[in-house]
């Protein structure tokens, strides 16, 4: 027997209980993707079960159907394009009322309905009994009974589902909504229109005639592609009704539809549910009688941010140095296997080494996602939103925004993928433009090197206030960006307050890492290609004349040294030895300060140095600038080679090699401006890909490294006519 | 009375949403209609936004948006 393939779709509420019922079903298969064209996360699983193949497709949680948020239009567009065998909606059982408003719209898409009352022994023991039988009667639904944190209810729910799809007769008409007599008409005359005007309309012509009336966007535009002649004739033969229906009710008709639907509703919880329940007299709300407390509640929130980030950065810190650990080895192993050469310094110094920066992250990123998740199962994440919403607001955005660029300041890669936490896309965008302004961790070395070479005892304050200057510039770019690019009205802050529950063990996992695989997967390609390039960049060309005979240097040194030795005795041996590696340590830095000088990288630095020249700093600095777009750290570490001042073994060197090279501390806080401020490393950038689009990637990085460019500008400038040096 | 103007612990009955419509459309699809009783459970410790109970659930709304909502029957 050949196996039969159904596709079910679930759909509800967010808080439903939808995630768990998705993870009980399809187990650890899944597959998490986005949706196309969006950054909305796309879940899918597969069961066998009675000999057919199911595809479980989890659709965005969502309160309504109409086309206002990304989620709901890709809800949508699902059901209505893709045509699932069967829908199971995941009803909450305590919430039954508002979860029937958007089981209405469903069931007025005319697909195949199953629901799951889930969650029905919560509601039990808060005092409200629901007539299951009766509203399947109501709806001409099967109902399911379900739990989905006890798993019950599971394998009744695939039975049904599967009987549901073989079943012939088609989803019934006549117990959808009913609207008043006026409304009705002139979805019946506009059904009539179309049905007369044009025979293949896209959809069903009730569903078209009620969204036309209620003036969608979307299926304004798919009729009109559809049938681009007729379809602008319906068009305004629906904008003669609506005219005539908002003179009727006074009123906008998707108000009256929406208040109609309602009242639908209404008659059905009188019918089903036994008693209401006025007020959420449990746990939960006792539990926000103390985090959500007009005193308490900040104290309390800052606590958990810090321990957020106390877990990320220092539990995280343990594995980051093993796999640290493990890249130093496998490119020591790498090294030792193959002989010096091209090959060998593309792999250790370009791939294990570039490849390796960014697997260093993956602890962090596990710990922190797994913090993020805790906040969002618990119910927390709500509760952060609610307390922040007011602080946020100022810069045109929602409550949520905060923990992602909170997290900013430690690193931009977790606290940019943190951003999908926000529903409203435009929110989503804005905090990723401006998360980059908070100084990532790695960019610390650099100011320490600079202020303590240059700012003496007035070091950290003068730290303190670059990234005080991050926050400014922040907030001044999300207002600036809210007024013009993404203007538009604030995603309503209408947001729901779930109760408490306690996180269950597996979908915690199975959420962190889903998310860490994704970072992995993605990034891994970016970084691996980028790494490859600026290795290239800083390698070639190979054979450059240089000044001096570097190797004959050595050797001479070497073999000086040796015949010296032959004649000392122990201590004397000893320091001639030291000597000569001394020596030998100092001609390779100058003969690689050379090299990098004349590399393609070292070329460009000059090449551009030019644009760098009004901001004080010079083309080593150019340079240096640029080779931290692999990751910050490296500023320091190319500033290094490029002084032949070593690494950080000696960073009092480094900062006396600076003042020699000419650098004031004018000239170094223009400097640690433009790092503060340029555009965000490789794997930021790869991110940012990856949660937008390559051109608000491309529009950052422009965006931030004018940014920069202007402020050291300002500063640089500014202080020299002040007369500072 | 409007249900910005509403103290903590008080609870009144709908009468009117106004606003734009996106919001008024997102406030009625969340259950806040015309007739439903609504309850000012707390404030935000920075006053805004404020948390309400609706139909058995917690929602919160802003300050400004309530703003377009009149209620009576205030207790």
């Amino acid at each position: 027997m050949p196996i039969k393939c159904l596709v079910i779709a679930l759909a509800g509420n967010p808080n439903a209980g939808k995630t768990t019922v998705f993870n009980n079903l399809t187990g650890t298969r899944q597959k998490v993707g986005n949706w196309p064209g969006v950054t909305v996360e796309k879940k899918e699983g597969h069961v066998s079960r009675n000999g057919y193949d199911l595809t479980i497709v989890d659709l965005p949680g969502t309160y309504s159907l109409t086309p206002f948020s990304i989620e709901e239009v890709v809800a949508r567009n699902y059901l209505l394009d893709e045509r699932p065998d069967v829908v199971i909606d995941i009803i909450d059982a305590s919430n039954l009322e508002r979860s029937l408003y958007l089981a209405t719209q469903i069931r007025e898409l005319d697909c195949k309905v199953l629901f799951a009352l889930n969650m029905a022994d919560i509601a039990g023991s808060r005092g409200t009994k629901i007539d299951a039988p009766k509203l399947s009667e109501l709806l001409d639904v099967p109902v399911v009974f379900t739990v989905g944190n006890r798993k019950e209810g599971m394998d009744d729910l695939l039975q049904q589902a599967i009987e549901l799809a073989e079943s012939a007769t088609p989803a019934a008409r006549t117990r959808q909504v009913k609207y008043s007599h006026d409304i009705e008409e002139a979805i019946g005359r506009l059904q009539e229109f179309m049905e007369m005007k044009a025979g293949g309309m896209p959809y069903d012509t009730r569903w078209m005639a009620i969204k036309l009336l209620e003036d969608d966007k979307i299926v304004k535009e798919r009729l009109v592609a559809a049938a681009p002649e007729t379809g602008r004739q319906i068009l305004q033969a629906a904008q003669a009704l609506r005219t005539h229906l908002t003179q009727r009710f006074d009123e906008d008709p998707q108000i009256v539809m929406t208040d109609e639907r309602y009242g639908f509703i209404a008659g059905i919880i009188r019918e089903v549910q036994s008693a209401t329940v006025q007020q959420r007299v449990d746990i939960s709300r006792n539990i926000d009688l103390v985090l959500t407390h007009r005193l308490f509640g900040f104290p309390i929130f800052v606590f958990f941010i810090w321990a957020m980030f106390q877990l990320t950065f220092t539990l995280g810190e343990y594995p980051v140095q093993w796999i640290g650990a493990g890249v130093d080895g496998l490119s020591g192993a790498v090294g030792a296997a193959l002989p010096e050469g091209i090959l060998r310094s593309l792999l250790v110094d370009g791939v294990v080494a570039g490849v390796g920066s960014v697997i260093k992250f993956l602890p962090n990123i596990l710990v922190l996602f797994f913090c993020i998740a805790l906040f969002e199962d618990t119910g927390y994440m709500a509760r952060s939103a609610f307390l922040m919403d007011r602080i946020m607001h100022l810069i045109g955005l929602h409550g949520k925004s905060f923990i992602p660029m909170l997290m900013g300041f430690g690193c931009n890669v977790p606290a940019i993928m943190a951003a999908r936490t926000l529903e409203s896309e435009k929110d989503r965008i804005l905090t990723i433009l401006i998360t980059p302004f908070m100084s990532c961790s790695a960019k610390l070395p650099v100011y320490v090197i600079l202020a303590g070479a240059f700012f003496g005892a007035q070091a950290g304050t003068v730290i303190f206030g670059i990234y005080l200057l991050g926050v400014v510039l922040s907030i001044v770019t999300g207002r600036i960006f809210r007024s013009t690019l993404l203007k538009g009205a604030d995603a309503p802050f209408v947001m729901e307050l779930p109760p408490y529950r306690m996180p269950m063990a597996k979908s915690l996992l199975i959420h962190m890492w889903d998310r860490s695989k994704l970072f992995l997967q993605k990034m891994g390609k970016v970084i691996l290609v980028g790494s490859i390039v600026i290795w290239s960049l800083s390698n070639f060309p190979r054979d450059v004349a240089t000044s001096r005979d570097y190797a004959a240097e050595i050797a001479r040194v070497t073999a000086t040294a040796d015949s010296q030795k032959a004649t000392a005795d122990g201590s004397e041996r000893r320091r001639i030895e030291e000597q000569a590696a001394q020596a030998v340590s100092d001609l390779r830095r100058e003969q690689m300060a050379e090299q990098t000088r004349q590399s393609y990288i070292g070329r460009i630095g000059r090449f551009v140095a030019p644009i760098f020249a009004p901001l004080g700093i010079d083309w080593q600095g150019g340079v240096a600038l640029l080779s931290g777009f692999v990751a910050k750290e490296i500023v320091v570490s190319t500033l290094g080679v490029l002084h032949a001042a070593g690494e950080s073994d000696e960073e009092g060197a480094l900062g006396k090699a600076l003042i020699a090279a000419g650098m004031t501390p004018l000239s170094a806080l223009s400097m640690m401006v433009f790092v503060l401020l340029y555009l965000p490393c490789l794997a930021t950038t790869a991110a940012i890909r990856r949660e937008t689009s390559t051109r608000w990637m491309v529009f950052s990085i422009g965006y931030s490294t004018a940014v920069a460019w202007g402020m050291a500008f300002v500063v640089y400038q500014g202080g020299r006519l002040f007369g500072f040096s | 009375m409007l249900l910005s103007e509403l103290k903590e612990g008080q609870s009144a009955t709908v009468v009117r949403i106004g606003g734009e419509s996106l919001l008024r459309r997102r406030i009625l699809e969340m259950g806040i209609l015309r007739g439903a009783e609504v309850r000012v459970e707390k404030y935000a410790p920075l006053k805004d936004p404020m948390e309400l109970i609706v139909k058995g659930y917690h929602i919160s709304l802003r300050v400004e948006e309530a703003g377009h909502i009149l209620v009576d029957n205030v207790r």
